[in-house]
């Protein structure tokens, strides 16, 4: 039974064995690339996409609990947002594998707190590696983002 | 093609288990079989029970005893609930360094049992508030002492048919004071090296009425420490040699060497955190 469910907004329907991934689908099936795959474990946060608003690792979410669902990867952000011009101008990208991933977990961690202190930015990324940047110009987006201090 | 089937309610799930007991691999959260499937796929099961959408194992509801907690409550709600912060704290803490937000978002705390890993991180706060578990099977069901539950290495008490319900805990005794600690290589996403929960009740001479500790990753299930918990029993803290602690440590557990950590590290290690739980006056944040 295929399973039917909503991709960035767009109905879309699945005809792999539910037990696939989430990941697979959406990169192999959508062709949406932007969705990385690191570890394959739920350790790096690279393939983090939001499902019904919720961060999750989509290496570990099997097709066949989508159904009905409301997927957003880094495709159905917006082109030009706050949060982008953030990471553009604090520097908060580097070789680029984490930043969908890290975009998808600063839009979770935004619509839970406008305004997040320091510590609620570490936590809310806590599941997203970078091993570029050193996470400090990535904490400085989401502040500045945030309409606070990227002095951070 | 893979079977997958999503009952809503848990009759439904427990007679298609009763029925077909063997074939059929649970699944919720998915943070650990998900893993496991990746990385054996030769092993992955043709035919899924996913029992996420069964309403009966999900939630948290207070009673006069203490709390009931639907199997297949995430994390991430055991972690956010009032009930559980101001009661429960050490399980709050617990929820909160496994893995990390998305793993939270998905993981369950009764997938975290069943999955039997040595290391769960939720395995020894349950076992030091004393929780008990709801088994459910479709002619009926039955309370197993979460001590109880794990056999061996991976092995749990659950038979075919029968599926984890629901976790209760008590509340703590009123004089009662909670310790929980995770030793990893870092805040977010580690597997433990150790890890300890302790919840030690005293009088008001300071005499010791109950001592209990769970640990993980010191043996090849969680477990708790029987040999420590009774010779702290009827003590005053003045009168514990830690030398006859430490080597009541050592006799409660048999950690291994593996990629986390050495048998040596892990022993010196689990006693210091057993000592600190005992000598430790006050609860303070920090221990979170």
């Amino acid at each position: 039974m295929p399973t039917t469910m909503r991709i960035n907004g767009e109905a879309f329907q699945s005809s792999s064995a539910p037990n696939s991934r989430l990941l697979d689908v959406l990169r192999n099936e959508c062709d949406l690339k932007g969705t990385k795959e690191g570890c394959g474990e739920g350790e790096c946060g690279a393939c983090a996409v939001l499902v019904n608003g919720k961060l999750v690792n989509s290496c570990l979410v099997p097709l066949g609990q989508m159904e009905q669902a409301e997927i957003t990867t880094v495709e159905g952000l917006p082109e030009d947002s706050t949060l982008a011009r953030a990471f553009v101008q604090c520097g908060a990208t580097q070789c680029g594998i984490c930043t969908p991933g890290m975009m998808l977990a600063a839009t979770a961690l935004l619509a839970e707190h406008a305004n997040p202190t320091l510590e609620e930015i570490r936590w809310g990324l806590s599941g997203n590696l970078c091993r570029c940047t050193g996470y400090g110009r990535i904490y400085a987006a989401i502040a500045q983002a945030a309409g606070g201090s990227a002095d951070v | 093609m893979s079977d997958w089937i999503r009952p809503r309610h848990l009759p439904e799930a427990l007679e298609i288990l009763a029925t077909a007991p063997g074939p059929y691999r649970v699944i919720s959260g998915g943070t650990d079989l998900m893993v496991e499937c990746h990385l054996a796929p030769e092993r992955r099961p043709e035919s899924w029970l996913d029992i996420s959408g069964l309403r009966e194992l999900q939630g948290l509801q207070i009673t006069e005893e203490g709390i009931r907690i639907g199997a297949a409550t995430s994390l991430e709600a055991i972690r956010r609930h009032a009930e559980v912060l101001a009661h429960w704290p050490m399980l709050a803490a617990s929820a909160a360094v496994t893995g990390a937000p998305p793993i939270q978002n998905r993981a369950t705390l009764g997938g975290n049992v069943c999955n039997a890993s040595p290391a769960a991180d939720n395995a020894p706060v349950l076992l030091a508030y004393g929780a008990r578990l709801e088994i459910v099977h479709h002619h009926g069901s039955r309370w197993l002492p979460y001590g109880d539950f794990h056999l061996g290495y991976r092995k749990t008490a659950l038979q075919a048919g029968e599926l984890l319900s629901a976790l209760w805990i008590p509340y703590p005794p009123k004089h009662s004071r909670g310790y929980f600690r995770k030793v990893g290589t870092r805040a977010a996403q580690a597997i433990a090296k150790v890890s300890i929960a302790a919840l030690i009740e005293e009088d008001r001479d300071g005499i010791i009425q109950s001592a209990r500790f769970g640990m993980a990753s010191v043996a090849a299930t969680p477990c708790t420490l029987p040999s420590v918990s009774q010779y702290l029993l009827g003590r005053a803290l003045r009168d514990i040699a830690d030398a006859q602690v430490r080597q009541r440590v050592k006799q409660d557990i048999a950690p291994i060497q593996d990629i986390r950590s050495t048998t040596a590290y892990r022993l010196e290690i689990a006693s210091r955190l057993v000592l600190e739980a005992i000598h430790r006056r006050s609860e303070s944040k920090k221990e979170n």
